[in-house]
């Protein structure tokens, strides 16, 4: 058995990955590489497994087959405590915001402050007043995730999951929910992390106009071949991918003009 | 990750150069690095300039503390703070924290209500919470009207479901903790009767106790932390989560959808319970009765002469009652409960307190009623 090593260099590598619940299989057979500072985005139809992906790669569900590496050391089957390395260098935020709710939206940012550094109250809260800003939020610190819009919550996740100015965010649909100008100010703020802490980003989304600004690589994951499409960079793809599937959600469902080179 | 030699503590200083303040920013900015000492008050005016050519690395810790800054001082009027001087990546993090202006009018209330002010809130608070559970029962029994005229729209399943839930799935404890408290009864009644010789009494005594108070008491009060508490965290998640304004929208009831199922099943199966609870506990009763000498068949025909049917239906009787307690508590703390999961918490607690006060409440009242009516 040969397994192909995964190169060390990449930041992340899914080899051969199958994502199942139970029975039924979401996809199978994903291959591909995430690049240290890449802004990475994963696209696909709605249920198609984007979500699910994102959960394996922060190791919240069990590849069904195959494997995920960080910088080259196997994450699948690293032992807890090792794992819990690992998982420390994430920032996360969930399709739905998930915040505490019971917490102000200060106080959710500031919990994993003050559980994993040891800063003091007052640059806990310079800090927390800060990632709020970055979000647009200045002035909600006092507010409950239950008296803030949708969109408004979506974007404290978002703060929350940069709270420890992780080494990779994960965002689940940062965009949906959110107005033309939040969302411009997204992909700015993406951008700016970058190239300012050197994170890595990856990001589910379905905004055409956020994968094309931000994006410099992607995959495509397939519903009807239930695996993955097309990898590379989205602007690329959008005409001179070899899967008609990828042109068309590309392209919002017309056939892109040039369908060969 | 990259081994870093010694880090230099962070440290910021000001400067003036004629007009104009220019900040200077040197050291290490790392949240597990050395902490920021201020040796001088800042100016009371924003920077002109940022000097960072000894500047160090830095993490998010750095523009917390100019934002933080920056909004310390007393902001010009149709000005911007200058960023001049600072890199490029930390500039752009500061144009994106700056852009959209802090919120003001946001930050809490201060709460310097005098006692009496307290006082007289608590009592509207009481006063609010007296008239919604009128105005739910109200609504209940108009649901109820609307149900025998067969123009209560719910969902048979969810009729059935909640049968299941606080029937056949509530038995085992019912039985446990009946047949406990007949046992319980005997033995008490069993130590005393025998000093008078007449230990046979134990039967009267069990098969009266349970018929009349303890087998409808206990089974409320299961059903109470069981069943209530169910359908306050059931609803009270539904609508934490927007999903009783769904039902709303589609022109349904959220009452005849959601409680009068709920409400139906514990009525039906209350009295049911309870007359198994009563059989359990003489059981439990008989029991004890055959360890200390009374033989079942004895002590069968004993029960069997003291406790009437007017006795034996009063304890059904009550169970109507409680049912309604149990199931307009429960369902009521759901509806009223907040938006967060913290509040469905609070739900849960309060339909339980609700529903065990109301049981003892009503148990009182109706003892003074029976005693006057001589039953
Ligand atoms: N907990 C679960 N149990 C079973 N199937 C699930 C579960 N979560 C998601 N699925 C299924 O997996 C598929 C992918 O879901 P998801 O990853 O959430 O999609 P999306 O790409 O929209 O994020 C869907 O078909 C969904 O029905
Ligand atoms: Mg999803």
């Amino acid at each position: 058995m040969s397994a192909p090593m995964p190169e060390p260099k990449a930041k992340i590598s899914i080899r051969d990955l199958t994502m199942a619940y139970g029975s039924y299989v979401v996809m199978s057979d994903l291959n591909f590489d995430i690049q240290s500072r890449d802004i990475f985005v994963i696209m696909g139809g709605s249920g198609c497994g984007k979500s699910t992906l994102l959960r394996h790669l922060i190791g919240l569900r069990e590849p069904a087959k195959g494997t995920v590496f960080y910088d080259g050391e196997n994450f699948t089957t690293a032992e807890p405590d090792e794992r819990e390395k690992f998982i420390r260098r994430f920032g996360v935020m969930y399709q739905s915001g998930a915040l505490w709710s019971s917490l102000t939206l200060a106080e959710n940012i500031a919990l994993p402050l003050e559980e994993f550094t040891s800063m003091t109250p007052k640059a806990v809260r310079e800090l927390v007043s800060y990632k709020l800003a970055l979000v647009g939020l200045s002035g909600y610190e006092d507010y409950y995730p239950s008296q803030v819009s949708g969109g408004m919550n979506k974007r404290a996740g978002i703060a929350r999951a940069m709270a420890l100015d992780p080494d990779i965010l994960f965002l689940d649909e940062p965009g949906a929910g959110l107005d033309p100008l939040s969302s411009r100010r997204l992909d700015d703020l993406i951008l700016r992390l970058r190239d300012s802490l050197g994170s890595t980003v990856v990001i589910v989304t379905h905004e055409l106009a956020s994968i094309f600004a931000i994006a410099n690589n992607s995959v495509f994951l397939d519903t009807e071949t239930r695996t993955l499409g097309a990898v590379g960079n989205p602007s690329e793809l959008k005409d001179h991918s070899d899967n008609p599937n990828v042109r068309r959600f590309l392209n919002r469902g017309k056939e892109s003009a040039v369908t060969s080179p | 990750m990259i081994q870093r030699e010694a880090l230099s503590p962070p440290k910021v200083s000001w400067a003036q150069d004629g007009q104009a303040v220019v900040m200077t920013l040197t050291g290490d900015w790392l949240r597990e690095g050395p902490a920021l000492a201020l040796e001088a008050e800042p100016p009371q005016h924003w920077p002109e300039r940022y000097e960072t050519g000894e500047l160090g690395e830095f993490d998010s810790t750095l523009p917390a503390f100019l934002l933080a800054h920056l909004r310390s001082v007393e902001a010009v009027k149709d000005k911007e703070p200058s960023l001049l001087g600072l890199p490029d990546n930390l500039r752009g993090l500061m144009e994106l924290a700056l852009a959209v202006p802090e919120r003001s009018d946001a930050k809490g209330q201060s709460d310097d209500d005098s006692d009496i002010k307290e006082l007289g809130k608590m009592t509207l608070r009481a006063w609010a919470g007296i008239r919604a559970t009128v105005e739910f029962v109200g609504e209940s029994v108009l649901s109820f009207g609307r149900f025998f005229a067969g123009k209560a729209r719910f969902r048979n399943s969810d009729f059935w479901l909640t049968l299941q839930e606080c029937g056949i799935e509530a038995l085992p404890i019912v039985s446990l903790i009946s047949f406990l408290i007949g046992l319980i009864l005997a033995f008490v009644g069993n130590v005393q009767l025998t000093n008078f010789g007449a230990n046979i009494f134990v039967a009267d005594l069990v098969g009266i106790a349970m018929v009349r108070e303890m087998g409808v008491v206990m089974t409320g009060i299961i059903m109470s932390g069981r069943t209530g508490a169910s359908f306050a965290a059931h609803i009270g998640s539904m609508k934490a989560n927007e999903e009783i304004d769904a039902l709303k929208t589609f022109g349904l009831n959220p009452f005849d959808f959601l409680v009068l199922p709920r409400l139906l099943a514990l009525l039906l199966m209350m009295p049911i319970l309870t007359i198994y609870a009563n059989i359990v506990g003489i059981l439990g009763g008989m029991l004890v009765g055959f360890f200390v000498g009374i033989p079942p068949v004895l002590y069968w025909n004993e029960t069997l002469l003291s406790v009437d049917l007017t006795t034996a239906s009063l304890g059904v009787f009550k169970s109507f009652f409680f049912a309604v307690a149990i199931a307009i508590s429960g369902c009521m703390q759901g509806m009223r409960a907040g938006n967060s999961s913290a509040a469905v918490g609070q739900a849960t607690t309060r339909a339980v307190v609700t529903s065990i006060t109301a049981i003892i409440v009503l148990d009182s009242a109706f003892a003074a009623i029976f005693t006057i009516l001589d039953i």
